[in-house]
């Protein structure tokens, strides 16, 4: 594993050195790079037994994880260089290397200018995001979450588009605040861990036993869940992503949507929940009720908008309220829900905006009141729009259904108030995607604009999605057998 | 042979997607071939079942779909005699349909996008109709909602169409966020969505009128209802119409609009539990086949009438199912799609052999000119009005019938029904005499060709003959009593059609009175106003709901969250400001503070200090 | 000669310097109202020094009459640059230190 993140790191040195001796080389080793720590995942894990994957990952057994490393690192607190792999960490790792290939594809013609350095943001970016995703230590965790601040926040601020300062600012702030409210709240956990046992730990295995003074370990909670909410981001902390993801290069769209929102879900689900199950609990209303509420309003605002990747971006933000609900419902359905959310919305997400980025490529523009019919110059793009906003939408068969339907099935079996709120979702959906549709590619157009049409290397990118999204809505029993034993493991009542 | 049935929903599937990955190499020959032979195949492969079929039902098991915690759904198909007539119909008709299309959609621009989506939604119909759990069979139902606003905003160049393709989504998913909500309700109850367990478990469970009965049924209903168009979810389709007439016939009149039916019919052990709910059914049912007739007798638009006409016969079958008749329902939801899927095929052919004019004030006299589709639409409308010994008939006199005996309101319905025969007779002919009658207004520039006759001639013979099919499904439901009703009963029912049919005589092309006094009296034209904005619902909705959430967008559309952040923001500012105005440069103050500060200080460890 | 007079004395000539550095505008009067200060706090150490019989009090002296010096020549130092570039003495027309 950590090979993996050395690869990434590695590379991204590389991609910015290679400009050196030529202007097109970054992008060759990106995909290079990237190409090859996907291969070294599947190699690593084709080798596993196969028993491997049904064991349930126990946090007194490490050899129970997939692949388990811990180095010291620094042992007088505590803090060790911890990762470990079950088939939660393992289903979004892969997913994040994927969607960086997929965003190297949609940068591929797009940053004309310093690619070195911004191939080397993405790589190290994406070596965050897999350290997120692998750290079991929680100074290690908080360590990670920060690298793969910095490198987004330069993506935008220097690649963006015209109010690029601003909204990368925003995002910093916003992420770095929270950031800070996580950090504050690992240090309460170890510095009590240490007033009851002797000793520092920052090892989430260690910590997960333990527990803490009621009220304490409410506030304590309160941190880690304003931070990862802030992340991922639910109402009303979402603001900053709209802002973010206008600007954002495309590719930078794609990476923000497709994975660093899924670090704010995956940080609730592996840390804020079961290190707190009691508080979780107690404040899982007050979750509920906010997931519901930004599954409405990022509908509402969806709807609103004019430009087509803010209108993306309220989609985010209405479909991660179902990721929120699914978490805080805390049963077995409705948390595999949310994790089907978190890869199909990645896929179909980072698809919209990768068509939100040829759009704007092509024609100047994000204002939707400046496209319209689009589908006679570009069928091929055309389709490909159709088919994402009807994923979007959730349609059966693709992977959002899956995870919107167990999220409410496992919902209603806890808070069936909650679930019909979340139900209006699924007809406000059906009206800000296809709205967006009929805006920007149907409707009179004009035939001699000139909007090439997808060349070889988006339409494969695009099918590769189309692929994948249908594979998980008509067979995503893989999915959900690997990431069962991790769901067991968590959900109160499980065997350890 | 059990083993073939996923082939049936698969070869238009496979067709389909053939279509969409290779529009750009395949001629529209082949298209062709590959579109209407596709339906074909899989309408044989369902004859072969039939042929073959023991009268148990098969059941075959693709693989695990989703299997979570208690949830544990496949993709597994379950065919009994319900589902072998909805099967037959869907690729009977649609096939039928899909032959047709080859000859009406020919030179346009996207023929093969078309037939993609004319063979994605047979495959997604069939799909829910053989689903045995009610999670594939939802799959199935956004399938043909999805295609259906895909056919319907097909010529999507027009915003207008868009707007009616989107309506018909958005209005039909209120109904399935309605109906999911159903199904999450069972699920919590018995944790299984299996439809056969769960009519097991549902029977074992509850007691008649169990309130989550009433409750899980109304659900469901919610679904049903948005899907086939009935009262209060109607709206969408008559603007479906904006389709090319050929998806009309498919999805708006023959298939999917019945799947309501369907839906209620499969689950009919849970709705016998629930008697309110099922009363419920019968009184939405007649509420909307007489609104509907209402409608359809002030409409001008071919199409809208023929619309206007599917929901009032949809009401006819939810009026059956309410009243406990069951498999009359289902007897009238097949005999309507052969004749409805007619009479749309008759108008499609009007409305191309006439360069697209869809206003019936606009033809006339097209009897000689367009012989065979004046035959087909007179046969359409007889099956319709229900006149004696149409297939029509047969089906909506065991219906009506039905209603009369059912206890309670029964009379009342029974008359509500025989109201919405003596209109569908009245509107049926009207349409009749004013199209193929009188002087005629616009030429036929051409004939319609072998493709599109054939279906045409073949629709007829299924309406005028339908009557005499029997359909295969007494195990599925539980027996219905064999009443014999009184002579007089039976009198009206044949009577009622007879009269509608002289009035519209009388008023239309005998023209033995003038309807247009009456029409522009006062009243009349109040009435007519409201009948032809559809009782105005449409407006109701739209300011009960469009009007509502389109302030909202508005009001939220400055993100008024961002403004809370805003105010941080400010305050953050505000400090500042304070701050480096004190910061002014001169020393002297800079001096004056810090002796002011150390004062301050020393008094502070001077109270500290004990002084 | 008490403890008390002396630091009394210092007080009053810390005091009286604080008013000079607040009050006057002149740079050069503001360098002497510092070194009044400075010698104010300097007496002090060594009236105290002498009270409880160490040298340390005379030590400190001999280190703030260094500093003062040090701090005189830098301060005179920056009196002409400020003569030089305003050409004015009045610390309130350079008031470049502003945030």
């Amino acid at each position: 594993m950590i090979y993996l993140l050395l690869i990434l790191l590695l590379g991204g040195g590389l991609a910015w050195a290679s400009e050196r001796w030529n202007p097109q080389a970054p992008r060759w080793v990106a995909l290079g790079v990237v190409g090859f720590a996907l291969l070294y995942l599947t190699v690593a894990v084709a080798r596993l037994p196969v028993e491997q994957f049904s064991l349930l990952p126990a946090a007194s057994q490490p050899d129970t994880w997939l692949a388990h490393t811990r180095i010291d690192w620094m042992p007088r607190f505590g803090i060790h260089f911890e990762l470990a792999l079950d088939g939660l960490s393992l289903t979004l790792v892969a997913l994040t290397l994927l969607l960086g290939l997929i965003a190297l594809s949609a940068s591929w013609a797009e940053i004309e200018q310093r690619t070195g350095f911004f191939q080397a943001n993405l790589l190290w970016s994406l070596t965050g995001v897999v350290g997120v995703f692998m750290a079991l230590d929680l100074f290690l965790f908080f360590v990670f979450y920060e690298v793969m601040l910095v490198p987004m926040y330069l993506l935008i601020a220097i690649w963006g588009h015209e109010a690029r300062s601003y909204a990368s600012m925003k995002f910093f702030i916003f992420t770095q605040a929270s950031g800070l409210l996580m950090l504050v709240s690992i240090v309460v956990l170890a510095y009590q861990h240490a007033l009851q046992t002797g000793s520092f730990s920052f090892s989430y295995f260690d910590l997960l036993d333990h527990r803490l003074d009621p009220a304490l370990a409410f506030w304590v909670m309160l941190g880690f869940f304003l931070a990862f909410t802030v992340k991922l981001p639910g109402f009303p902390f979402h603001t900053w992503l709209p802002d973010a993801h206008t600007q954002a290069p495309t590719a930078g769209s794609v990476l923000l949507a497709g994975i660093l929102l899924k670090t704010g879900a995956y940080g609730l689900l592996r840390f804020a929940i079961p290190l707190f199950p009691e508080a979780a609990a107690e404040f899982a209303p007050v979750a509920m009720a906010l997931g519901a509420a930004g599954i409405i309003y990022g509908a509402v605002l969806a709807f609103a908008q004019s430009d087509f990747k803010r209108l993306v971006a309220y989609s985010s933000v209405s479909h991660m309220g179902f990721i929120l609900l699914g978490l805080y419902a805390w049963n077995s359905l409705a948390v595999q829900g949310a994790i089907v959310q978190m890869v199909a919305h990645g896929l179909s997400t980072a698809a919209l905006f990768m068509i939100a980025g040829s759009l704007q490529q092509r024609m100047h523009t994000r204002d939707m009141g400046r496209m319209g019919g689009l589908w006679l110059n570009a069928p091929r793009m055309g389709a490909c729009a159709l088919f994402f906003t009807m994923a979007s939408l959730g349609l059966p068969g693709l992977g959002n259904f899956v995870a919107e339907f167990l999220v409410l099935l496992g919902l209603f079996q806890v808070a069936p108030r909650m679930a019909v709120i979340a139900a209006v979702g699924l007809v406000t959906g059906a009206v800000y995607s296809l709205i967006m549709l009929q805006r920007s590619f149907q409707g009179p157009g004009d035939p001699e604009r000139a909007v090439p049409d997808y060349g070889r290397r988006e339409l494969a990118t695009m099918l590769l999605m189309v692929a994948l999204l249908i594979w998980l809505g008509v067979n995503p029993q893989p999915l959900l057998e690997l990431t069962q034993p991790t769901v067991d493991s968590l959900l109160p009542g499980a065997t350890p | 042979m059990t083993d073939l049935l996923w082939l049936i929903p698969a070869l238009p599937l496979a067709s389909a997607t053939l279509l969409i990955l290779g529009s750009q190499w395949l001629g529209p020959r082949w298209v062709a071939t590959l579109g209407v032979g596709s339906v074909g195949a899989a309408g044989l492969c369902v004859l072969f079942t039939t042929l073959q079929w023991q009268g148990a039902p098969l059941q075959q098991t693709l693989w695990t779909w989703i299997q979570v915690g208690e949830l544990s759904a496949g993709v597994s198909f379950y065919v009994d005699g319900l589902t072998l007539v909805m099967m037959s119909v869907i690729t009977g008709v649609g096939f039928l349909i899909h032959l047709y299309s080859a000859e009406f959609m020919a030179g346009d621009t996207s023929y093969a996008r078309y037939f993609a989506y004319l063979n994605l939604f047979v495959a997604a119909m069939l799909t829910l109709v053989m689903a045995d759990n009610l999670l594939l069979l939802f799959f199935g139902w956004e399938g043909v909602g999805a295609c259906s606003y895909l056919l319907v905003g097909f010529w999507h160049f027009d915003a207008a169409n868009g707007a009616a393709a989107r309506k018909a989504f958005v209005v039909t998913r209120v109904g399935d966020a309605a109906m999911a909500l159903g199904l999450f309700l069972l699920f919590r109850e018995f944790g299984t969505l299996d439809i056969q367990a769960l009519s097991a478990a549902a029977n074992a469970r509850w007691e008649v009128g169990n309130p989550t009965a009433v409750l899980a049924t109304a659900l469901l209903l919610g679904g049903a209802v948005g899907k086939s168009a009935q009262l209060p979810l109607h709206t969408w389709l008559p603007d479906a119409m904006a389709g090319p007439t050929p998806v009309s016939a498919l999805i708006h009149a023959a298939t999917m609009v019945t799947a309501g039916v369907y839906l209620v019919a499969r689950t009919h052990e849970l709705f016998l539990l629930a008697p309110p709910t099922l009363t419920a059914v019968a009184v939405i049912g007649l509420f909307t086949l007489l609104l509907a007739a209402f409608t359809a007798l002030c409409q001008h638009d071919i199409k809208r009438i023929l619309a206007w006409s599917t929901i009032s016969q949809i009401g006819y079958m939810f009026l059956g199912l309410g009243v406990g008749a069951w498999s009359a329902s289902i007897f009238h939801l097949m005999t309507h799609a052969f004749f409805k899927a007619l009479l749309f095929l008759a108008a499609g052919a009007v409305i191309h052999c006439l360069h697209h004019e869809h206003d019936i004030r606009n033809m006339g006299g097209l009897r000689s000119r367009l012989p065979v589709v004046f035959l087909s639409f007179l046969i359409g409308a007889a099956a319709l009005s229900a006149l004696p010994l149409t297939s029509g008939f047969f089906s909506k006199d065991l219906i009506v019938l039905a209603a009369f005996e059912a206890p309670g309101i029964g009379p009342w319905l029974w008359a509500g029904a025989v109201l919405g025969a003596f209109l569908t007779a009245l509107y049926s002919f009207r349409l009749v005499f004013v199209v193929f009658f009188g002087r005629a207004n616009t030429l036929p520039d051409r004939q319609p060709g072998p493709a599109m006759a054939t279906p045409l001639s073949v629709l007829c013979v299924f309406s005028l003959a339908g009557g005499w099919l029997g359909i295969p499904v007494a195990n599925v439901f539980p027996a219905e009593g064999e009443g014999h009703p009184a002579l007089w009963v039976e009198a009206v029912s044949i009577g009622i059609p007879l009269l509608g049919l002289a009035l519209a005589y009388a008023l239309f092309l005998g023209r033995r009175w003038d309807a247009s006094g009456l029409v522009e009296s006062p009243l009349g034209q109040a009435f007519y106003r409201f009948w032809h904005a559809g009782w105005r619902v449409d407006g109701l909705y739209d300011r009960l709901w469009v009007k509502p959430f389109l302030v909202l967008t508005v009001l939220l559309k400055s993100e008024p969250v961002d403004r809370l952040y805003g105010a941080v923001v400010a305050l953050c500012q505000l400090c500042y400001e304070g701050l480096s105005r004190s910061q002014s440069g001169r020393l002297r103050q800079y001096a004056t503070v810090m002796a002011a500060g150390v004062i301050v200080l020393l008094g502070v460890v001077w109270r500290a200090a004990g002084g | 000669m008490p403890l008390e007079h002396v630091l009394g004395l210092a007080s009053l000539l810390f005091a009286l310097g604080l008013t000079g550095l607040m009050v006057r505008r002149n740079i050069l009067f503001v360098l002497m109202s510092l070194e009044v200060m400075l010698n104010s706090a300097a007496l002090a150490f060594v009236a105290a020094g002498a009270h409880w019989g160490q040298p340390d009090g005379q030590v400190v002296f001999m280190l703030v009459l260094t500093v003062a010096a040090a701090e005189v020549s830098v301060g005179l130092g920056l009196v002409l640059q400020i003569q030089r570039r305003f050409h004015t003495l009045d610390i309130d027309d350079a008031t470049r230190l502003r945030g």
